[in-house]
């Protein structure tokens, strides 16, 4: 590789077009970058509206084959699935990640940060195996619960970390001016530090529950999906990313369009959910730049 | 301070008890805090530890029948009873590669476009809609390759890579094209593992020191020698882990691979060849698993899957936090 250090007006020029050349190049990865990006939500918008109406979200799903019919009961299994693992998630995620910033210098800390980083790295489908050996194995039938007790594992460690960085991103004269007004330690972090840290809290929980409302693996092993209305949790339940990935590998094209229409539905909630998180922080760090 | 104190008389020991008696039912209460939200912290290890006595619960009738032979046997037939897990391993890193040999240049271009040579206003936007790929699910991503990848590469993709390219001679592209195959999991991981890579990279970016950037213009480097003779060096191990961590995604990735890349047990040379991935074969099969020893040996392919992802997520972590420790971040 010819590095071009000679001085002279000549390779000086070609070092400068060289630069331009490589600089150039970072955009063009940019553009290729965002590329699938737009060309996956122009695809979807444009398939998923031709199928959507308002018996989408009022309608059981027909007989696969059969034009017609609607998803909300997946849409109704996916919001139970989500509060099930919220409820698991985010009480979890939200104490130990105030654990990391309080000890942060301690092993146990170093410790649990460490493996909850190596926790959130690990296949989904591997939280769906250890949910369907915990708790439809031993009591032989798949349930609504074990779903949400997977994607409530999957939450925790997302959760943990961001309530960690926010929780550090707290003053530590505002702690102390809460101490030294007599405030005991559990009360400055309840009450001052946890509630000053809240919005970007909120955020972190709404990026964890974007990232699991799609999840679809862990659910083939503990929710499995349900051609019925169910809303009990120790029955099986259907889901709107399980119905999306039963009708795209259907040979059926009505049950393709219903697939577009879903997955329409379940990639605006995604995404303006992970826009309402990108706010919460925005106007968060607005106001503490003022 | 201790001038302080030793100037001040002693209270009235009326106040000292007041404030005492007030003390200890306090403290006791900070001890009870501190338990709880260790308790909670120590879920995560605990969590850590049953997913791998579940895995190994699960896996251990065919890992104990088939003893280590299981990972390298290339035979994987339900009806003969016969499983090795060398095909779904095979599929797994051949996919896996193809995504890091695309998603990497590109993460790593978008990394520096953003974190050095983006004007301000471009580099929000721009960030966002990387980020915004990790936020699509994996069954969309899989819809998507169905009916938009896969008749792409079957129809102008594959032709020009065997016919127009002269590929077809060659192991890497024979055979025929049916779109489902190890090139569609692999370009779908590309995009799908993107994101990670470059988030990762554009935090190790910008995490290399200001003066390091400035020594090198000041020596009379152009923007491009500045960036490949004092960034990239700077944090070449962070984002060495965060292609790792890339990696760690693309092994496990379930839905969109299951969906594109044909499913079936054989390990073929050709990239337009049908195959599995370890992650595809457990969502596959598992649902029409009859026999104990199937279901068991699917877990065991699940038993793999997750040591590998286990050791490849702890080594990119590691180098990453090498990286950002190092600049207080």
């Amino acid at each position: 590789m010819a590095r071009d250090e000679g001085v002279g007006p000549m390779s000086r020029r070609s070092r400068h077009i060289k630069s331009r050349v490589m600089l150039g190049l970072t955009y063009g990865a940019a553009a290729t970058a965002t590329l699938p990006l737009l060309l996956i939500l122009v695809h979807l918008l444009r398939e998923g509206t031709k199928y959507i109406g308002v018996d989408f979200f009022t309608q059981m799903p027909k007989p696969i084959g059969e034009a017609g019919g609607g998803m909300a009961n997946a849409i109704v299994g996916t919001l139970l699935l989500i509060s099930v693992a919220s409820a698991i998630g985010l009480p979890i995620g939200i104490g130990a990640g105030l654990f990391l910033a309080e000890r942060r210098g301690s092993l146990f800390a170093t410790v649990v940060r460490f493996l909850s980083d190596v926790l959130n790295g690990l296949p989904s489908i591997v939280m769906g195996i250890f949910a369907w050996e915990f708790l439809v194995r031993p009591l032989g039938h798949f349930s609504a619960v074990a779903g949400g007790i997977a994607l409530g594992a999957m939450m925790i460690p997302l959760v943990t970390r961001t309530t960690e960085e926010m929780i550090r991103l707290v003053p530590v004269s505002l702690r102390e001016a809460a101490l030294a007004l007599g405030y005991t330690r559990w009360r400055t972090s309840l009450t001052i530090v946890l509630r000053t840290a809240l919005p970007g809290i909120v955020t972190g929980a709404l990026v964890a529950v974007a990232r699991i409302a799609g999840e679809t693996a862990p659910l083939l092993f503990t929710a499995l999906g349900n051609q019925f209305w169910s809303t009990s949790l120790g029955e099986p339940i259907a889901a709107l990313p399980l119905q999306i990935f039963t009708y795209a590998i259907s040979p059926y094209d009505t049950a393709h369009g219903q697939a577009w229409a879903g997955a329409l539905v379940l990639i605006l909630v995604v995404l303006v959910i992970s826009l309402l998180a990108r706010f919460a922080t925005r106007s968060r760090f607005q106001a503490s730049s003022d | 301070m201790t001038t302080g104190t030793t100037e001040l008389t002693a209270p009235p020991a009326s106040a000292v008890a007041r404030v005492t008696a007030h003390r200890k039912p306090s403290l006791y209460g900070d001890h009870i805090y501190r338990v709880v939200i260790a308790a909670f912290a120590g879920v995560i290890p605990l969590l850590l530890l049953l997913i791998a006595i579940s895995i190994g619960i699960a896996a251990w009738p065919a890992l104990s029948q088939f003893g280590f032979s299981f990972v390298t046997q290339s035979t994987w037939d339900v009806g003969a009873g016969k499983f090795g897990a060398a095909p779904a391993t095979y599929g797994t890193l051949v996919s896996s590669a193809i995504a890091l040999a695309i998603a990497t240049p590109l993460a790593l271009g978008v990394s520096i476009f953003l974190s050095e040579i983006a004007p301000k206003w471009l580099r929000q936007p721009v960030g966002f809609l990387v980020d915004l790929l990790a936020a699509i699910p994996s069954v969309v991503y899989g819809l998507w390759g169905v009916f938009v990848l896969i008749p792409i590469l079957r129809d102008p993709v594959g032709p020009f890579l065997s016919q127009t390219l002269g590929l077809g001679k060659t192991p890497l592209f024979s055979g025929p094209n049916y779109g489902y195959s190890m090139l569609a999991a692999g370009i779908i991981l590309s995009i799908m593992i993107l994101p990670f890579i470059s988030a990762v990279t554009r935090e190790v970016l910008l995490a290399v020191p200001r003066s390091q950037r400035e020594a090198a213009l000041a020596l009379g480097a152009t923007r491009w020698e500045m960036i490949r003779d004092a960034v990239l060096p700077y944090a070449r191990s962070g984002i060495i882990g965060g292609i790792i961590l890339g990696l760690g995604r693309a092994l496990g990735e379930t839905m969109a691979v299951t969906m594109l890349i044909g499913n079936r047990a054989e390990i073929s040379s050709s990239l337009f060849a049908p195959g599995y991935t370890m992650a595809s074969l457990i969502a596959n099969e598992f649902s029409e698993a009859t026999s104990d020893l199937h279901l068991s040996a699917l877990m065991a392919v699940g038993a793999v899957l997750f040591m590998v992802t286990l050791v490849v997520n702890a080594l990119a972590r590691w180098l990453v936090w090498r990286v950002t420790k190092a600049s207080g971040r």
